[in-house]
C-alpha cells in the first residue's frame, strides 16, 4: 500500500508502472485474439467435417457466445474498474433481445 | 483537465477517454447506444430466424444452396484481425503515440474495406447466379436487412473512423479527441460482435439446414 502511494506521487515511477502494465494488457489481448481465431476454426471446421445438426447448432452457438464474451470483456474493456453501467445497458440489451428471438421463434410457427 | 491541454507521455492521464466530463458524459451514452443496438440486431436476428428459406417456390435459393464457407471464413478473418489492430490502436493512444495510433488505425480500416469488398461479392454473386433479391422471397428479404445492416455499420465505421484520422491528422492527440479515437474503436468492436453472431446463425447454421 505504502508503495501504490509512493508510485502514484512519483509521476516517473507512476508512468513506468502504467506503461507496464499497458504492455501486460496487451499481451492478455493477443492471447485472446488467437483464442478467438482457434473458436472460429473449430466452428468452421465442425461445420465443414458435416457433423451431425444436433450436434454442430449448440456447439457453434457456444463457441459464438464465449468469443462475444471474449470481445466485450478482454477487447472492449468491460472487465476494467468502471464499466458499471456498461454492463446494465448490454445485459438488458440482451435479455430484450433475448426474448424478442424467442417471441419469434415460438409465436410465428407454432 | 481542460481538454485543449497538451500533454507529454508522463503526464497524459491513465484514461485518457473519461479524464473529462464530457468524456464521461460520451462514454456512458455510447455503451447505452450500443444496448440499443443489441436489441435492434437481436430483432432483425429475430426476423431472420423467423423467415429463413421461406420461398414461394422450390426454383428459388435457400440457404444451403447460396453459402460458400471458403468466402465467409475469409471475411471473418478480415472482420477479427481488424478487431485486434483496433485494440492496437488504442494501445498506443493509452500511451500517447499518436503516430503509432494512426498507422494501426489506417491497418484497421484496410482490413474493413477488404471485408466490404467481399460483402459486395457476395451479394453480386447472390443476384446474379441464384437470382436471390431483396425482393424475391420472405427469406431474401430477411436476409438482405441483416446482413445489409451489419454492412451499413461497416461503411459507418469506416467512413468513422476516417474522418477522425484526416479530421485530427495535424492536431495530434489530447483529451478533446481521445474520446472520439475510444468511441469509435468500441463501435468498430461491436460491429465484430455482431459479425460474431451473423457467421454462426446465418451462415454456419444456414449450412447445416
Amino acid at each position: 500500500m505504502a508503495n501504490l502511494q509512493q508510485n502514484s506521487n512519483n509521476p516517473k515511477a507512476s508512468y513506468e508502472y502504467r506503461r507496464k502494465k499497458h504492455a501486460e494488457e496487451m499481451r492478455m489481448q493477443v492471447i485472446t485474439f488467437t483464442m478467438m481465431i482457434f473458436f472460429t476454426v473449430i466452428a468452421f471446421a465442425a461445420v465443414g467435417a458435416g457433423f451431425s445438426k444436433w450436434f454442430i447448432i449448440p456447439f457453434v452457438l457456444l463457441l459464438a457466445v464465449v468469443q462475444v464474451i471474449f470481445q466485450l470483456y478482454y477487447f472492449m474493456h468491460m472487465s476494467h474498474k468502471g464499466h458499471e453501467a456498461a454492463q446494465l445497458f448490454m445485459y438488458s440489451g440482451v435479455l430484450v433481445g433475448f426474448i424478442t428471438i424467442l417471441t419469434f421463434l415460438t409465436i410465428i410457427w407454432w | 483537465m481542460a481538454a485543449e491541454q497538451k500533454f507529454t507521455q508522463q503526464t497524459w492521464p491513465e484514461s485518457p477517454e473519461q479524464a473529462t466530463l464530457e468524456g464521461k458524459n460520451k462514454f456512458l451514452g455510447f455503451w447505452l447506444f450500443l444496448g440499443g443496438e443489441t436489441v435492434l440486431f437481436a430483432s432483425l436476428f429475430a426476423t431472420y430466424l423467423a423467415l429463413k428459406d421461406s420461398v414461394p417456390s422450390d426454383s428459388h435459393a435457400k440457404a444451403t444452396d447460396l453459402f460458400e464457407l471458403p468466402l465467409v471464413f475469409l471475411m471473418t478473418m478480415l472482420l477479427l484481425t481488424s478487431s485486434l489492430t483496433s485494440v492496437f490502436a488504442m494501445y498506443h493512444m493509452k500511451n500517447y503515440n499518436f503516430k503509432k495510433m494512426q498507422t494501426w488505425l489506417f491497418i484497421t480500416v484496410a482490413l474493413g474495406l477488404g471485408f466490404l469488398g467481399c460483402e459486395i461479392y457476395e451479394f453480386n454473386h447472390y443476384y446474379h447466379e441464384y437470382k436471390h433479391t431483396f425482393t424475391s422471397s420472405a427469406f431474401g428479404s430477411a436476409f438482405y436487412t441483416l446482413v445489409g445492416f451489419h454492412g451499413g455499420h461497416v461503411v459507418f465505421g469506416l467512413s468513422w473512423i476516417i474522418a477522425l484520422m484526416i479530421r485530427n491528422a495535424r492536431r495530434g492527440l489530447n483529451l478533446y479527441n481521445a474520446p472520439k479515437f475510444y468511441l469509435a474503436s468500441l463501435y468498430w468492436h461491436f460491429i465484430d460482435v455482431v459479425w460474431v453472431f451473423i457467421f454462426t446463425v446465418v451462415y454456419l447454421m444456414g449450412m447445416v439446414g
